[in-house]
């Protein structure tokens, strides 16, 4: 292929992805950031599917998948193999859904980062487990429907709150921890160099929408991510050496922006939107009060 | 040279100087030995890396990603630990890598027991590894170059297996093959294909209904020609080493005038050896047919059983059905129009004792046409 | 030896356009080759050319995500006729 369409990135065109996933936009951003000189490990998921169905691939890069759940260490294995063959330099990154990340992976992720491999960790989180056909995660926030988490006349929704795992990740002190979105590109992009630039495990958790899952039009997948962030519902952050910094601070608009037109949302009662609000504004406060916390501890230890 | 060594030990030595690039353990008994002297030898600058997991599917996982990236990677582990691994078992042989597990057999929950049986192992027979069986400490460590190298040349991985205790924790003089000896052998690995920033392939794909059936066949066909490359590395270690076991997938004592023969895997091979020469000095011509490699399994090793009478002694189970050695022999036996009469003994399970005098009395069993199905309490 | 591995990028062959039943056309005048579309394409398939945006129907799964991410509104989901 040359000329005008000449398709010149690392993650090509021809995936399977459904049309309007954001997933597929944010490996584009991952991508161009973390550059040719790398080892891409893949969790079973959506994405493993969507990029490598025997015989094609969208990769450009060196790619493996094993299962579900061994991303993280399949991926220190790699990088210990690397090392050890004198290779100082080619990057290994994971990605893996919410599902590999939260739930089913989530002890061997907390090795891989307790051992400190040199290991760029990419959990793509769209919230439930969408592979299999939108089964609740630990990643599934409050009262939305997954086939899994169903409306009843007794049950209406996910009775338990989403899993706070960037915080998580983060107290395991790894040098490097940050939230971004597929629409916040530069922010994305940003992250995932200033990753890549620092030795040890890194990890970023990347809300991506999900057209079936959400039950959201495909055209606004973009949209939907930028509503997560502008409504303080996913803010977008970054905990560096254990110090906390917040990458936008927008004027916060009311949850419902978000939440409306997403079908998993569409049997929240007024009373249950209000309750969403103040769970958001109260964990954007926390986010808020630490990131002060932090910015004044650092001060005084002059770094 | 001989030296007084814990098997344990002796294998770390051994996998020290086949020169792994990578190894990932997680403790278990009674493999863990194998897993801190390795360790130990990894704080000393002796291998290249060590990485204690936190749990054998790691471990395993680990040396997938290692051997994907062309690294000559292993891990020692049993029981528990090697069901934990199960799936990726299966993964490790389809993704067509090459890596070495020891296997310190032990017994699987429940009950819990830490002690020997070969129900673990035995229970991946199907996952498309090549299974090596060793009767004494002398041959793990003679085995191991060889898994590399059978491995590496296959791109099948190798589960070495030992009893655990009976071998792992016994202290006796063992000839170490020593690095100089092993670099010889075993040439540093040349991967066929890995995880190159140079060269990038996609590894690890899905495969549709029109290819997964294709890819599984594959294996299965590669799996059964590796007999020849087991054979063939028997004879040239027995060349650089001096020490052979029978013709590497099975080992035959005194069978071609025998009348009643001990089929087994494993340690209690060595109590069967010392039974049959106790018994040949009372004149009764008992013989030994020890399968070293139950996979691939090789079924012309029952050519030999011709006319006799014959006692197949496990130590697992397939709960349900016939004891999985037997019945494959069995087959095996069928399927060649050999006529001989196959008994099946299940025995030692946990740890339960199997003695020279247990073996020679299940023979005089078999002489007899009465065999017990199952021996022991 | 037959391993299931694949070569890099071939998911080309994949002509996923063919999914489509709304199809973005670009107004070329009123484009402003800003590259939003193209940034946010889940596909990698619509290109920003010195004449405007430009989308490659052979990978388009027409989404709408350029035409809803446009700052100009140059870019109409039409109903395909096939």
């Amino acid at each position: 292929m040359s000329g005008v369409f000449e398709n010149k990135e690392l993650f090509k065109s021809g995936h399977t992805a459904c049309a309007g996933c954001a997933v597929a936009t944010g490996f584009r951003h991952i991508m161009r950031a973390v550059g040719k000189d790398c080892v891409i490990v893949n969790a079973t998921g959506c994405s493993e599917i969507f990029t490598s169905a025997y015989p094609k691939s969208a990769w450009e890069v060196p790619y493996v998948h094993c299962v579900f759940e061994n991303a993280a260490p399949v991926a220190a294995g790699v990088v210990e193999a690397l090392r050890a063959m004198g290779n100082d330099h080619t990057k290994v990154v994971v990605l893996a859904g919410d599902g590999a990340s939260y739930d089913i992976g989530f002890g061997h992720l907390s090795g891989m980062l307790e051992r400190g491999h040199d290991v760029l960790y990419i959990s793509y989180d769209n919230e439930a487990y969408m592979n299999t056909g939108v089964q609740r995660s630990g990643a599934t926030p409050w009262k939305a429907y997954t086939t899994t988490s169903q409306v009843g006349s007794k049950i209406r929704g996910k009775l338990q709150n989403k899993k706070p795992m960037t915080e998580i990740v983060a107290a395991h002190g790894i040098p490097y921890v940050a939230s971004s979105t597929s629409a916040h590109y530069t922010d994305l992009e940003m992250k995932v160099k200033k990753a890549l630039s620092i030795r040890g495990p890194k990890f970023l958790n990347v809300l991506c929408t999900c057209v079936p899952g959400w039950g959201t039009d495909p055209s606004l997948s973009i949209q939907y991510l930028k509503d997560a962030v502008d409504t303080h519902v996913w803010p977008l952050l970054e905990i560096e050496n254990g110090y906390l910094k917040m990458n936008m601070k927008p004027e916060k608009k009311p949850v419902e922006t978000y939440l409306k037109g997403q079908k998993r949302f569409k049997h929240l009662t007024p009373e249950d939107v209000s309750e969403i609000q103040k769970m958001v504004d109260e964990r954007w406060e926390g986010w808020v009060w630490r990131e002060k916390v932090d910015t004044e501890r650092k001060k005084e230890l002059g770094e | 040279m001989k030296k007084t060594i814990e098997g344990s030990f002796a294998v770390a030595e051994v996998v020290r100087d086949c020169s792994p690039d990578v190894v990932a353990c997680f403790p278990i008994t009674p493999s863990t030995h194998i897993a801190e002297e390795l360790d130990k030898m990894y704080a000393n600058g002796e291998i290249k890396s060590y990485t204690a997991v936190e749990s054998e599917f790691s471990a395993i996982s680990m040396i997938v990603g290692a051997s994907a990236a062309g690294a000559r990677a292993f891990t020692t582990t049993d029981s528990q630990g090697l069901a934990l691994m199960h799936e990726v078992i299966f993964a490790a042989s389809g993704m067509r890598l090459p890596m070495v597990i020891v296997n310190a057999n032990r017994s699987l929950s429940a009950p819990l027991s830490i002690w020997n049986d070969h129900q673990d192992s035995v229970s991946e027979r199907d996952s498309g590894w090549i299974q090596l069986y060793c009767k004494n400490n002398q041959e793990v460590v003679d085995t191991v170059p060889q898994a590399f190298k059978i491995s590496e040349d296959t791109n099948i991985p190798v589960m070495v297996c030992m009893d655990g205790f009976y071998l792992t924790h016994l202290v006796e003089q063992i000839d170490v093959p020593q690095r100089d000896m092993i670099s010889g052998y075993l040439p540093p690995r040349k991967a066929l294909y890995k995880l190159d920033p140079e060269n990038p392939i996609t590894m690890g794909m899905y495969a549709l209904p029109a290819t997964y059936q294709g890819f599984r066949i594959d294996l299965h066909e590669d799996v059964i020609a590796s007999a020849k490359n087991i054979k063939e590395e028997m004879e040239a270690w027995a060349k650089v080493s001096g020490r052979s076991y029978g013709n590497g997938l099975w080992e035959e004592i005194g069978l071609s005038d025998a009348e009643v023969v001990f089929i087994g895997m494993g340690s209690v091979m060595e109590n069967a050896e010392l039974a049959i020469e106790k018994m040949r000095k009372d004149g009764k011509k008992a013989g030994i047919l020890r399968i070293r490699c139950y996979r691939p399994f090789p079924s012309e090793a029952v050519k030999a059983l011709a006319g006799k009478k014959a006692v197949v002694f496990e130590k697992a189970l397939s709960m349900g059905a016939d004891a999985p050695l037997y019945s494959e022999l069995c087959t095996c036996a069928k399927e060649a129009g050999v006529d001989c009469e196959l008994s099946s003994i299940i025995g030692g399970l946990g740890g339960k004792d199997v003695t020279v005098a247990d073996i020679e009395a299940m023979l005089s069993e078999a002489e007899a046409g009465v065999v017990k199905k199952v021996w022991g309490d | 030896m037959k391993p299931a591995n694949g070569k890099p990028g071939t998911s080309m062959e994949n002509k996923t356009g063919s999914w489509r039943t709304q199809m973005p056309v670009v107004d070329k005048e009123k484009c402003i080759k800003c590259g939003q579309c193209a940034m946010n394409c889940p596909d990698g398939c619509i290109f920003v050319t010195p004449n405007g945006a430009q989308p490659n129907y052979e990978y388009c799964k027409g989404c709408g995500i350029c035409s809803q991410v446009c700052p100009v509104k140059c870019i109409k989901m039409v109903t395909e006729e096939k």
